[in-house]
């Protein structure tokens, strides 16, 4: 029974992909806006809105099809969303990296696909956003399994500077690393000799399999190059 | 007093700006995409003034309590230089996204043709998105100007009650409303309209489709005139109700056929408090119950 908006226009996407520029924009007035935990995550940067659920879902039924069996990963489909996400608000940006984010989860993105190469460069272009919730979805499930390791870095420590909780970053002890843990340390000192607070997820990146110890008072030797 | 300001340019103003107005009982906002006081040279720079408008500045807004959404348009006095004017051809697709209230501001600078044909082209966007028009009114020549403005509404068929006609004084206010539009004042600290005068025109017009915005930018100009308005009209007798009409349910009237107004309180938003974009205390949760 296809009767609801999304899936309408899951249906319009899979027959003529031409309409997902207007459904994606139309997403949150149709298909309902807001976050999934008001009070633990007001902005939906860890666990996401309705808003992003339905945009995710329009990406799918673009790549997948509306039986979910398909799965067209190239040129066309990545310039497809690479204007999606040039052309697209804060929301719509958010909406195309959780969906590439749903296609992880939904058997993956092939890795040197053209969708693939494309979205790691959008990837980039939301780890220099200065809007969290942007930053965040640079690193969920797509970002984990195809961002460069420098990048992916950078946006872990990027968003512990804007107090975002690292539950936003896919599989984080998978990635962690010695520089990783260098960065966090350096940061940690840093804030200390202000006499500013550490975020309580610096001990995340410290001491992932024991965050209940506290960060270093002091930079700990380099241990990467 | 709750107060949506249906025009502020909020782009040139600063967090300060923020604190004050919810201070103040503002709660939403609209900002018109407009002229930024140095002209643009081409068409991408008014394509990152509009995503800015529909992507930072209302993530900056919300940061401090307030709702923000925008109207689209290449503005008059832009229309006239033809390395902006291929803009048109961007603006339909900025009029679907999320938080676009309305075409504007539209309308006239100088009265050149350029204007007009943009005025125009832009007014039967506006049906084809079903928007309301948000309309500038000259600085020169006003008199003329706003005439001309609703002679150009007229003709493009566009049910006037759909359309906002701006920065209006006494000697434009009547003509606009015996059109059946709904008519604006900007309330400024020296120039345009002062509180006093607009509380004078209210008592003269009633509250019925009368709309007061500060319009604030980077100029001298005030993002807390709508508020002391309202003050101004209880200090002259004016009810609660009135001034929640004026500030509030009007402007709200006007752009809710827009279908797009988004109005409850920002979630997680706390005043006086440090704008955070998720709260820690949701990760420790997280993180003891896995511990």
């Amino acid at each position: 029974m296809t009767d609801t908006w999304i899936d309408r226009a899951r249906a319009d996407v899979a027959r003529d992909p031409r309409t997902l520029t207007r459904l994606f924009a139309l997403a949150p007035r149709r298909a309902g806006r807001g976050p999934h935990d008001p009070q633990g995550d007001p902005h939906g940067v860890v666990r996401g809105t309705a808003e992003d659920d339905a945009r995710a879902a329009l990406v799918v039924a673009l790549v997948r099809g509306v039986d979910g069996t398909g799965s067209d990963t190239g040129d066309a489909t990545a310039a497809r969303l690479r204007e999606l996400y040039d052309r697209g608000d804060t929301g719509e940006r958010r909406g195309v990296l959780r969906g590439l984010d749903a296609l992880e989860a939904a058997g993956g993105v092939p890795g040197g696909s053209p969708l693939a190469r494309t979205g790691v460069e959008l990837a980039h272009d939301a780890h220099r956003a200065n809007d969290p919730s942007l930053v965040a979805a640079a690193v969920g499930r797509f970002g984990g399994r195809h961002l460069d390791q420098h990048t992916w870095r950078h946006t872990v420590l990027k968003l512990v500077f804007l107090g975002v909780p690292l539950d936003a970053v896919a599989g984080l002890t998978d990635r962690l690393d010695d520089e990783t843990v260098r960065m966090a340390s350096d940061f940690a000192a840093e804030r200390r000799a202000a006499g500013r607070p550490v975020p309580d997820d610096v001990d995340r990146i410290l001491h992932p399999l024991d965050p209940g110890r506290p960060a270093p008072t002091a930079p700990t030797p380099s241990t990467a190059e | 007093m709750r107060i949506f300001d249906p025009h502020i340019h909020m782009t040139s103003r600063t967090t300060d700006d923020y604190e004050r107005m919810y201070a103040a009982g503002v709660r939403a906002v609209v900002e018109p995409a407009f002229w930024l006081g140095q002209p643009r040279t081409s068409v991408a720079s008014f394509c990152d003034y509009f995503d800015s408008l529909v992507g930072w500045e209302r993530f900056r807004a919300e940061q401090f309590g307030i709702r923000h959404h925008a109207t689209i348009a290449l503005n008059p006095k832009e229309a006239n230089d033809p390395r902006c004017r291929d803009v048109l051809d961007e603006v339909p697709r900025y009029l679907l996204k999320d938080g676009v209230v309305a075409v504007g501001e539209v309308g006239y600078d100088s009265m050149t043709p350029a204007e007009d044909e943009a005025f125009a082209a832009q007014l039967q966007m506006a049906r084809e998105a079903e928007l309301p028009v948000l309309v500038h009114t000259p600085h020169r020549d006003k008199l003329n100007g706003t005439r001309r403005t609703l002679d150009v509404v007229r003709e493009s068929g566009i049910d006037p009650s759909r359309v906002l006609v701006d920065h209006l004084n006494e000697t434009t206010v009547a003509m606009v409303r015996d059109a059946g539009a709904w008519a604006g004042f900007s309330i400024y600290p020296d120039t345009k309209m002062d509180p006093h005068r607009m509380v004078a025109l209210l008592h003269e017009y009633g509250t019925e489709r009368m709309i007061v915005n500060s319009a604030a930018d980077w100029g001298r100009s005030d993002p807390l005139r709508t508020a002391r308005t309202g003050e101004e009209m209880l200090a002259a007798g004016f009810t609660d109700h009135d001034v929640d009409r004026v500030l509030w349910r009007n402007p709200v009237a006007f752009y809710g056929t827009s279908g797009n107004l988004v109005l409850d309180p920002v979630p997680g938003f706390v005043p006086g408090e440090v704008p955070a974009p998720a709260e820690f205390e949701g990760s420790s949760v997280l993180r003891g119950a896995r511990v």
